[in-house]
């Protein structure tokens, strides 16, 4: 009996040493423990890896974390400010995307983190380059690289140009995970004000009507309309889906007027909207 | 569970130092019209029309009970014009569920009628002792142990029926003697598509089954017996032709253990405590319909667990019955719809998102007798009932419609009946009057996008549902003298909180064709009325002649006529019998049903008359029993479908049966 109680203890403390040494040595590496590295690119001083969830860049909304390795002391570096440039080649021109700044990811030492709307991609996944211009301690360095981005199976993002003749960029946020529930819809909007610039539309608003084309273009009850949330800079709204399988989020755009800037009702006659996300669970 | 494991022993310990079996007063006659407020009816085979027909035949030819049919086979049994949520079926006070959310498998198509003794039906509060209802209690039972030391008997069943070549096969086995008994029984019914009048084929009314059952008790001495039963009932190959979708599996495991303990110097006389389970598993299938907008699949399953616990007494002028139940019902059913393009992935919901139902309950019913002419008796019953959603998905895919529900749902549940009966040698009167309560049924309450064929429209449950309420009178009156009989019996339900399913224009259907979306409401009441008259008159020894005519009303606070509200109905009978021979020709017939439900989808069917003729010989051979029994049913072959028939489907043209049974000893 007291030889159980012992041996027990004995694996109990041997647990937590050997746990609590592995925290010592690795916890630089284990902050990005739960994400799948894309790539590296690298220059003569740095290797930079991106890492996300699924490990590879696709159309659509991509949350990507990345940190910067000394090449010479393996070490990884802290205390960079960074920024980053998309740019896709089109046989005549080249153009940007939308995304967002680079800042250190709260609670990380080495991770920094930041998105990067893809709205397109060759059906190879070539065309795209990502720039990245980063400082540290002052001293200012670029490193570059082609990168691959494939086309998402739905569609998670669409450009168009709305009524008033400005090009738009909107991209599926969340759900993430959709369930047959009352989900939380977010999407992001952004204008093209620019080939390179693609700030956030502001203050607009969207309607909501999700159909199942699958089951006669089926609808579900309780959506909202979406409005913008201008803390997290994203629209949001209610999005209910009353069973699994591939739905159609069909949208209109309105702006601050109310004037309806892209998208159509939809009626027997007209299935689908010209402005519309797909997802699929 | 210890908590439960200990009160299951309380009960049968309680069982051992206490009470016979309830004296029923087993009625032994043909005519199901006789079937009373609590009616107990013995199931003799050998003296119906056909020694094989099915339950669902059998209970028909009540004047209370419709079979609403979907097709040829598991047919919905309907009291007072009220259906499954509205009645309480029980298989020997075993609370039992169906699995099917288009209700596709009532209960009574679990059971055949080679595993019952007797069927007892309660109209309206009468049929309260098992559980809460509205419209009335069917409960279905089995026999009990007999310790007659009657040894071996062997009975063998035949029938064939050539309007779809109806095949029946049964065997039974029974075994009594001193201490131990057994009965075991199977059977097995296949039937092709039937035809209707005019030789029209009806597509899809095909169904295929069989049955087995045994029970055995063991007399522990002369006041306890222990009794044990298994019935295993399972069809496959099942055609709906009123619905999109055929059956390929319905299959039911029901078991149960009772203990019985009699004595009649005690104050209680008999005690008897039933432990249970059974399962049921229900597979919807459209893979034989060569067209349909969407493929699907549509399982579902229910398991009951439950016990009861009824004691007899008697003291002085009052007879006491006690009944204590309580049962644990698991309900899920799930749908999977895979789209014509193969490149988006199959579709799924929860339809019924694992509904746990608890129940418990007590019931009591006292009967004084003021004379040997007049008793009065009063019952009641009052439960606790609660509802869970068990699954998160089920409780946040409901939420999408009522966002503000919770996963649970307690109801206390009552309901009280009293009822004076005056008899005198050629007359004999009872007045009723009664309040009952009930919980919304599972669909009614969690259904998710329900189909319902019969008005085209899909449903949804609503958990905020209040509990629906009926306040009913009942006359029942006899009068005999000589060879003549006439009798009438009327009831009024006047229902508070009917729930009924209603349009909700902003919603759109799920269900490819479907015209829209009801969602389960209540009416603010709704009225219910049935009257029956029937008479007999006994011409000689062997002729007789016997008719019954009804009328049924029903209507809502809407002021709209509800559905499935039987027409004016007529039944005349010419009876001619001996020990040996027996004849019969029927007239059946309903006039035409003028106050459809058309705001519920009802369309009106118009009158019908059909021509039965049946016939039966008995004939003993040394100690072996032969019966034959034979007949046309639908003589002239009319084409007809009645006011019960989902979407009209035609009943059965002429058809020619013969059904040959051998008993051996």
């Amino acid at each position: 009996m007291k030889l159980k109680y012992i041996i027990s203890i004995l694996c109990v403390v041997l647990f937590t040493l050997s746990c609590s040494t592995d925290d010592d040595t690795n916890s630089i590496l284990n902050e990005v423990e739960d994400l799948i590295k894309i790539q590296d690119i690298n220059n003569n001083t740095h290797t930079i890896e991106f890492f996300n969830k699924t490990g590879k860049f696709e159309t659509g909304y991509n949350a990507i974390s990345l940190r910067i390795k000394d090449n010479t002391t393996d070490t990884y570096v802290e205390n960079a400010s960074l920024n980053w440039i998309p740019v896709m080649q089109m046989p005549t021109t080249a153009h940007s995307s939308p995304k967002s700044e680079i800042s250190k990811t709260i609670g990380m030492k080495t991770v920094y983190e930041g998105f990067i709307v893809y709205q397109m991609a060759n059906l190879d996944g070539s065309g795209w380059s990502l720039s990245i211009d980063y400082t540290i301690d002052g001293n200012t360095y670029n490193a570059s690289s082609d990168i691959v981005v494939m086309q998402s199976e739905f569609q998670n993002v669409t450009s168009f140009t709305g009524a008033d003749e400005k090009r738009y960029v909107l991209v599926l946020r969340a759900p993430e995970e959709p369930k047959i529930a009352i989900n939380r819809l977010k999407v992001g909007l952004f204008t093209m004000e620019t080939m390179m610039s693609f700030p956030v539309v502001e203050a607009f608003r969207m309607t909501l009507d999700p159909r199942m084309p699958g089951m006669g273009n089926h609808s579900s009850p309780n959506n909202t309309d979406l409005t913008y949330n201008s803390a997290k800079q994203l629209y949001e709204g209610n999005l209910s889906l009353t069973m699994t399988g591939y739905w159609v989020l069909n949208l209109q755009l309105l702006n601050a007027a109310g004037e309806l800037l892209k998208g159509e009702p939809i009626t027997e006659d007209h299935p689908k909207s010209s402005l519309y996300l797909e997802l699929e669970f | 569970m210890k908590k439960l494991i200990t009160a299951v022993i309380l009960v049968f310990c309680y069982g051992f130092i206490v009470a016979q079996e309830s004296n029923d007063t087993k009625k032994d006659t043909t005519k199901l019209e006789e079937i009373t407020l609590v009616g107990r009816r013995q199931l003799s085979n050998y003296r119906q029309e056909k020694t094989l027909s099915s339950i669902d035949d059998y209970l028909e030819k009540s004047n209370k009970i419709t079979m609403i049919k979907r097709g040829n086979y598991a047919w919905e049994p309907a009291m007072n014009n009220m259906n499954s949520e509205r009645l309480n079926v029980t298989i020997d006070g075993m609370q039992i569920f169906g699995a099917c959310t288009d209700k596709m498998d009532p209960i009574t198509s679990y059971v055949d009628v080679s595993n019952l003794q007797k069927v007892s039906v309660g109209s309206g509060q009468s049929g309260s002792e098992n559980g809460h209802t509205i419209g009335g209690g069917i409960d279905l039972q089995l026999p009990t142990a007999k310790f007659y030391q009657s040894g071996l008997k062997t009975s063998v069943d035949l029938g064939y029926e050539t309007n779809g070549n109806y095949k029946t096969g049964g065997l039974d086995l029974e075994y009594s003697g001193d201490r131990f008994y057994f009965n075991t029984d199977g059977i097995f019914r296949k039937s092709d598509n039937y035809d209707a009048g005019d030789r029209h084929e009806v597509l899809y009314s095909q169904f295929q089954k069989y049955n087995i059952s045994l029970q055995t008790g063991y007399k522990l001495n002369d006041k306890h017996t222990l009794d044990a039963a298994i019935i295993y009932d399972k069809a496959t190959d099942v055609g709906y032709p009123a619905l999109t979708m055929d059956v390929s599996l319905a299959e039911a495991l029901i078991t149960s253990v009772t203990h019985n303990y009699a004595n009649d110097s005690t104050f209680i006389e008999s005690l008897e405590s039933k432990l249970y389970f059974n399962t049921i598993t229900h597979v919807m299938d459209d893979s034989k319909r060569p067209i349909v907008p969407i493929r699907m699949d549509m399982p579902g399953w229910s398991d009951t667990y439950g016990f009861y616990s009824k004691a007899a007494m008697s003291i002085s002028k009052h007879t006491l019955l006690v009944n204590l139940n309580g049962f644990y019902n698991r309900s899920l059913a799930e749908m999977t719809m895979y789209p014509n393009d193969p490149n988006q992935s199959a579709m799924f919901m929860y339809t019924w998102p694992d509904i746990r139902t608890l129940y418990s309950g007590i019931y009591a019913k006292d009967v004084y007798a003021f004379n040997e002419h007049a008793s009065l008796s009063a019952a009641v019953r009052v439960g606790f009932h609660r509802n869970e959603i068990a699954k998160k998905t089920g409780l946040q895919s409901l939420q999408i419609f009522y966002p503000s529900i919770e996963d649970t749902k307690h109801r206390v549940l009552s309901s009280f009946t009293t009822d004076y009966t005056f008899k005198k040698q050629h007359y004999d009167v009872s007045f009723g009057v009664g309040y009952g309560e009930r919980a919304p049924s599972v669909s009614e309450g969690y259904g998710f996008f329900l189909f319902n064929s019969f008005d085209n429209y899909d449903y949804i449950g609503n958990p905020t549902l209040k509990n629906e309420k009926a306040l009913e009178a009942n006359v029942k009156a006899n009068y005999h003298k000589r060879n003549f009989h006439i009798g009438v019996e009327t009831s009024y339900f006047y229902i508070m909180d009917y729930i009924i399913g209603t349009i909700d224009e902003s919603l759109s259907s799920m269900t490819i064709g479907a015209n829209g979306v009801r969602m389960y409401s209540a009416l603010s009441n709704a009225r219910i009325f049935d009257v029956y008259i029937n008479s007999s008159y006994k011409l000689s020894r062997s002729f007789s002649v016997n008719g019954t005519i009804g009328y049924n009303y029903g209507t809502g606070s809407n002021d709209e006529n509800l559905p499935l509200i039987k027409p004016f109905t007529y039944i005349a009978e010419v009876n001619y019998s001996t020990s040996k021979f027996n004849a019969a020709l029927q007239l059946e017939g309903n006039g035409n049903q003028s106050n459809y439900g058309s705001f519920y989808g009802e369309d009106e069917t118009p009158g019908y008359a059909i021509l039965n003729l049946n016939l039966g010989n008995k004939l003993i051979i040394q100690n072996n029993k032969v019966v034959l029994k034979y007949g046309v049913e639908n003589i002239l072959d009319a084409s007809y479908s009645t006011y019960a028939d989902w979407k009209n489907i035609p009943r059965q043209g002429r058809n020619f049966y013969m059904n040959l049974s051998f008993v051996i000893r």
